[in-house]
Protein backbone atom coordinates (compact mmCIF):
# COMPACT_ATOMS: atom_id res chain seq x y z
CA UNK A 1 0.00 0.00 0.00
CA UNK A 2 1.46 3.31 -1.07
CA UNK A 3 1.37 6.33 1.17
CA UNK A 4 -0.45 9.48 0.04
CA UNK A 5 2.86 11.33 -0.27
CA UNK A 6 4.19 8.65 -2.62
CA UNK A 7 1.10 8.86 -4.83
CA UNK A 8 1.44 12.65 -4.88
CA UNK A 9 5.12 12.27 -5.79
CA UNK A 10 4.33 10.09 -8.80
CA UNK A 11 1.59 12.44 -9.99
CA UNK A 12 3.93 15.42 -9.66
CA UNK A 13 6.68 13.55 -11.48
CA UNK A 14 4.41 12.75 -14.42
CA UNK A 15 3.26 16.37 -14.47
CA UNK A 16 6.87 17.61 -14.44
CA UNK A 17 7.82 15.38 -17.36
CA UNK A 18 4.72 16.40 -19.36
CA UNK A 19 5.47 20.08 -18.76
CA UNK A 20 9.08 19.48 -19.80
CA UNK A 21 7.92 17.91 -23.07
CA UNK A 22 5.62 20.89 -23.54
CA UNK A 23 8.55 23.24 -22.95
CA UNK A 24 10.51 21.82 -25.89
CA UNK A 25 7.53 21.28 -28.20
CA UNK A 26 5.56 24.53 -27.81
CA UNK A 27 6.07 26.88 -30.77
CA UNK A 28 5.27 30.03 -28.79
CA UNK A 29 8.15 30.96 -26.45
CA UNK A 30 5.73 32.28 -23.81
CA UNK A 31 3.89 28.94 -23.76
CA UNK A 32 7.24 27.16 -23.45
CA UNK A 33 8.17 29.40 -20.51
CA UNK A 34 4.81 28.66 -18.83
CA UNK A 35 5.42 24.91 -19.25
CA UNK A 36 8.84 25.37 -17.64
CA UNK A 37 7.17 27.16 -14.71
CA UNK A 38 4.91 24.12 -14.34
CA UNK A 39 7.94 21.84 -14.23
CA UNK A 40 9.65 24.00 -11.63
CA UNK A 41 6.54 24.25 -9.44
CA UNK A 42 6.04 20.49 -9.43
CA UNK A 43 9.76 20.03 -8.68
CA UNK A 44 9.34 22.38 -5.70
CA UNK A 45 6.49 20.22 -4.39
CA UNK A 46 8.65 17.11 -4.92
CA UNK A 47 11.44 18.71 -2.87
CA UNK A 48 8.98 19.21 -0.01
CA UNK A 49 7.99 15.52 -0.20
CA UNK A 50 11.72 14.62 -0.16
CA UNK A 51 12.19 16.48 3.17
CA UNK A 52 13.91 19.51 1.60
CA UNK A 53 11.34 22.17 2.47
CA UNK A 54 13.79 25.08 2.40
CA UNK A 55 15.01 24.14 -1.09
CA UNK A 56 11.39 23.88 -2.22
CA UNK A 57 10.64 27.42 -1.07
CA UNK A 58 13.85 28.74 -2.65
CA UNK A 59 12.93 26.92 -5.88
CA UNK A 60 9.61 28.77 -6.05
CA UNK A 61 11.19 32.11 -5.14
CA UNK A 62 14.34 32.03 -7.28
CA UNK A 63 13.52 29.75 -10.22
CA UNK A 64 9.78 30.10 -10.77
CA UNK A 65 9.82 33.68 -9.51
CA UNK A 66 12.97 35.56 -10.42
CA UNK A 67 14.54 33.61 -13.29
CA UNK A 68 11.31 32.87 -15.17
CA UNK A 69 10.14 36.48 -14.79
CA UNK A 70 13.46 37.51 -16.35
CA UNK A 71 12.88 35.09 -19.25
CA UNK A 72 9.30 36.28 -19.80
CA UNK A 73 10.44 39.90 -19.59
CA UNK A 74 13.02 39.36 -22.34
CA UNK A 75 10.55 37.38 -24.52
CA UNK A 76 7.98 40.17 -24.28
CA UNK A 77 10.61 42.91 -24.69
CA UNK A 78 11.79 41.33 -27.94
CA UNK A 79 8.16 40.60 -29.02
CA UNK A 80 8.92 37.04 -30.10
CA UNK A 81 5.49 35.47 -29.83
CA UNK A 82 4.17 35.32 -33.40
CA UNK A 83 6.73 33.35 -35.33
CA UNK A 84 6.63 30.27 -37.49
CA UNK A 85 8.09 26.99 -36.29
CA UNK A 86 11.69 27.20 -35.10
CA UNK A 87 12.34 23.47 -35.02
CA UNK A 88 15.48 22.27 -36.73
CA UNK A 89 15.53 20.02 -39.79
CA UNK A 90 15.19 16.24 -39.63
CA UNK A 91 18.85 15.06 -39.08
CA UNK A 92 18.91 16.89 -35.77
CA UNK A 93 15.57 15.33 -34.86
CA UNK A 94 17.21 11.91 -35.20
CA UNK A 95 20.18 13.08 -33.13
CA UNK A 96 17.83 14.45 -30.44
CA UNK A 97 15.78 11.24 -30.29
CA UNK A 98 19.00 9.21 -30.20
CA UNK A 99 20.33 11.28 -27.31
CA UNK A 100 17.09 10.85 -25.36
CA UNK A 101 17.09 7.10 -25.97
CA UNK A 102 20.80 6.88 -25.13
CA UNK A 103 20.40 8.76 -21.84
CA UNK A 104 17.04 7.44 -20.62
CA UNK A 105 17.34 3.84 -21.83
CA UNK A 106 20.19 2.72 -19.57
CA UNK A 107 18.89 4.88 -16.72
CA UNK A 108 15.47 3.19 -16.72
CA UNK A 109 17.06 0.65 -14.38
CA UNK A 110 17.32 3.43 -11.78
CA UNK A 111 13.59 3.17 -10.96
CA UNK A 112 14.29 0.22 -8.69
CA UNK A 113 17.16 1.93 -6.88
CA UNK A 114 16.70 2.04 -3.11
CA UNK A 115 18.47 3.47 -0.10
CA UNK A 116 19.48 -0.01 0.98
CA UNK A 117 21.26 -0.65 -2.31
CA UNK A 118 22.98 2.74 -2.08
CA UNK A 119 24.19 1.85 1.43
CA UNK A 120 25.52 -1.50 0.28
CA UNK A 121 27.38 0.13 -2.63
CA UNK A 122 28.90 2.81 -0.40
CA UNK A 123 29.99 0.44 2.35
CA UNK A 124 30.96 -2.43 0.03
CA UNK A 125 28.78 -4.91 1.90
CA UNK A 126 27.48 -7.83 -0.13
CA UNK A 127 23.95 -7.79 1.27
CA UNK A 128 21.71 -4.76 1.20
CA UNK A 129 22.27 -3.12 4.55
CA UNK A 130 19.90 -0.83 6.41
CA UNK A 131 20.56 2.70 5.08
CA UNK A 132 19.94 4.27 8.49
CA UNK A 133 22.86 2.38 10.07
CA UNK A 134 25.24 2.47 7.09
CA UNK A 135 24.71 6.12 6.09
CA UNK A 136 24.47 8.01 9.37
CA UNK A 137 24.40 11.45 7.70
CA UNK A 138 20.80 11.04 6.54
CA UNK A 139 19.21 10.39 9.96
CA UNK A 140 21.57 13.02 11.44
CA UNK A 141 20.17 15.56 8.98
CA UNK A 142 16.60 14.67 9.98
CA UNK A 143 17.59 15.02 13.64
CA UNK A 144 19.16 18.44 12.95
CA UNK A 145 15.95 19.51 11.21
CA UNK A 146 13.92 18.47 14.24
CA UNK A 147 16.28 20.28 16.63
CA UNK A 148 17.02 23.51 14.77
CA UNK A 149 14.22 23.83 12.25
CA UNK A 150 14.30 23.61 8.46
CA UNK A 151 16.38 26.73 7.86
CA UNK A 152 18.67 26.27 10.86
CA UNK A 153 19.62 22.75 9.78
CA UNK A 154 20.80 23.85 6.34
CA UNK A 155 22.46 27.01 7.71
CA UNK A 156 24.91 24.96 9.78
CA UNK A 157 26.78 23.27 6.88
CA UNK A 158 26.31 26.35 4.70
CA UNK A 159 28.08 28.69 7.11
CA UNK A 160 30.63 26.23 8.53
CA UNK A 161 31.77 23.71 5.91
CA UNK A 162 30.88 25.75 2.85
CA UNK A 163 31.64 29.26 4.12
CA UNK A 164 34.34 30.06 1.56
CA UNK A 165 32.28 28.89 -1.47
CA UNK A 166 29.37 30.88 -0.08
CA UNK A 167 31.47 34.04 -0.02
CA UNK A 168 32.81 33.34 -3.52
CA UNK A 169 29.18 33.12 -4.63
CA UNK A 170 28.76 36.80 -3.77
CA UNK A 171 31.69 37.65 -6.06
CA UNK A 172 30.05 35.57 -8.81
CA UNK A 173 26.76 37.44 -8.44
CA UNK A 174 28.56 40.79 -8.48
CA UNK A 175 30.47 39.87 -11.63
CA UNK A 176 27.26 38.60 -13.28
CA UNK A 177 25.36 41.80 -12.45
CA UNK A 178 28.13 44.07 -13.75
CA UNK A 179 28.64 41.85 -16.80
CA UNK A 180 24.93 41.82 -17.67
CA UNK A 181 24.77 45.62 -17.56
CA UNK A 182 27.94 46.03 -19.64
CA UNK A 183 26.92 43.46 -22.30
CA UNK A 184 23.35 44.73 -22.61
CA UNK A 185 24.51 48.34 -23.04
CA UNK A 186 27.16 47.81 -25.65
CA UNK A 187 26.57 47.24 -29.36
CA UNK A 188 27.94 43.81 -30.19
CA UNK B 1 12.39 6.94 0.44
CA UNK B 2 11.45 7.48 -3.22
CA UNK B 3 15.11 7.41 -4.28
CA UNK B 4 14.58 5.33 -7.42
CA UNK B 5 11.59 7.25 -8.83
CA UNK B 6 13.22 10.63 -8.28
CA UNK B 7 16.45 9.50 -9.97
CA UNK B 8 14.39 8.25 -12.92
CA UNK B 9 12.38 11.49 -13.21
CA UNK B 10 15.63 13.43 -13.00
CA UNK B 11 17.13 11.40 -15.88
CA UNK B 12 14.02 11.89 -18.03
CA UNK B 13 13.97 15.65 -17.41
CA UNK B 14 17.68 15.91 -18.23
CA UNK B 15 17.17 14.02 -21.49
CA UNK B 16 14.25 16.29 -22.41
CA UNK B 17 16.51 19.29 -21.82
CA UNK B 18 19.25 17.82 -24.03
CA UNK B 19 16.72 17.10 -26.79
CA UNK B 20 15.39 20.66 -26.56
CA UNK B 21 18.88 22.13 -26.92
CA UNK B 22 19.41 19.98 -30.02
CA UNK B 23 16.09 20.44 -31.84
CA UNK B 24 15.15 24.08 -31.12
CA UNK B 25 16.57 27.11 -32.92
CA UNK B 26 15.16 29.87 -30.70
CA UNK B 27 18.01 31.00 -28.44
CA UNK B 28 15.70 31.79 -25.50
CA UNK B 29 14.06 28.36 -25.64
CA UNK B 30 17.54 26.78 -25.74
CA UNK B 31 18.36 28.74 -22.60
CA UNK B 32 15.20 27.48 -20.92
CA UNK B 33 16.21 23.92 -21.79
CA UNK B 34 19.56 24.51 -20.06
CA UNK B 35 17.61 25.62 -16.97
CA UNK B 36 15.56 22.41 -17.26
CA UNK B 37 18.77 20.37 -17.18
CA UNK B 38 20.00 22.24 -14.10
CA UNK B 39 16.66 21.52 -12.40
CA UNK B 40 16.97 17.83 -13.20
CA UNK B 41 20.39 17.69 -11.55
CA UNK B 42 19.01 19.54 -8.52
CA UNK B 43 16.40 16.80 -8.10
CA UNK B 44 19.20 14.21 -7.98
CA UNK B 45 21.05 16.22 -5.34
CA UNK B 46 17.95 16.58 -3.16
CA UNK B 47 16.94 12.92 -3.41
CA UNK B 48 20.44 11.72 -2.49
CA UNK B 49 20.71 14.26 0.35
CA UNK B 50 18.20 12.10 2.26
CA UNK B 51 21.01 9.58 2.71
CA UNK B 52 24.16 11.70 2.49
CA UNK B 53 23.22 14.59 4.73
CA UNK B 54 22.50 18.25 4.09
CA UNK B 55 25.54 18.90 1.88
CA UNK B 56 23.43 18.01 -1.15
CA UNK B 57 20.92 20.73 -0.32
CA UNK B 58 23.75 23.25 0.11
CA UNK B 59 24.97 22.24 -3.36
CA UNK B 60 21.49 22.86 -4.78
CA UNK B 61 21.71 26.33 -3.25
CA UNK B 62 24.94 26.98 -5.15
CA UNK B 63 23.53 25.56 -8.39
CA UNK B 64 20.59 27.97 -8.13
CA UNK B 65 22.98 30.89 -7.62
CA UNK B 66 24.99 29.93 -10.69
CA UNK B 67 21.76 29.47 -12.67
CA UNK B 68 20.61 32.97 -11.73
CA UNK B 69 23.96 34.49 -12.74
CA UNK B 70 23.97 32.50 -15.97
CA UNK B 71 20.42 33.58 -16.85
CA UNK B 72 21.27 37.26 -16.29
CA UNK B 73 24.41 37.19 -18.42
CA UNK B 74 22.92 34.92 -21.09
CA UNK B 75 19.80 37.03 -21.56
CA UNK B 76 21.98 40.16 -21.78
CA UNK B 77 23.95 38.47 -24.58
CA UNK B 78 20.68 37.54 -26.33
CA UNK B 79 19.52 41.15 -26.06
CA UNK B 80 22.79 42.40 -27.56
CA UNK B 81 22.60 39.87 -30.42
CA UNK B 82 18.96 40.75 -31.08
CA UNK B 83 19.84 44.43 -31.38
CA UNK B 84 22.55 43.54 -33.87
CA UNK B 85 20.67 40.95 -35.98
CA UNK B 86 16.94 41.63 -35.27
CA UNK B 87 16.53 37.90 -34.54
CA UNK B 88 17.22 35.32 -31.86
CA UNK B 89 17.35 32.47 -34.35
CA UNK B 90 20.47 30.39 -33.75
CA UNK B 91 20.95 29.74 -37.47
CA UNK B 92 21.79 33.45 -37.86
CA UNK B 93 24.46 33.31 -35.13
CA UNK B 94 27.36 31.99 -37.14
CA UNK B 95 29.90 34.82 -36.89
CA UNK B 96 32.35 32.46 -35.22
CA UNK B 97 32.12 29.97 -38.08
CA UNK B 98 35.26 30.02 -40.26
Amino acid sequence: MMQASQIAFYILGVFAVLCGIGCISQRNPIAAAMCLVGTMMSLAAMYVILNAQFIGVIQVLVYAGAIMVLFLFVIMLLNLSHRQSDLRKWPLWVIGAGLVAGVVGPLLALRGYTGGRLASEVTGAAVYTDPATALVAGPAALQATVERGVVGAIAEPLFRTYLVPFEITSILLLVAAVGAVVIAKRKL
Amino acid sequence: MLLGPSLLISAILFAIGVAGVVIRRNAIVVFMCVELMLNAVNLTFVSLSQYHGLSGQVMVFFVMTVAAAEAAVGLAIILAVFRHRQSVDLKNMNILRG
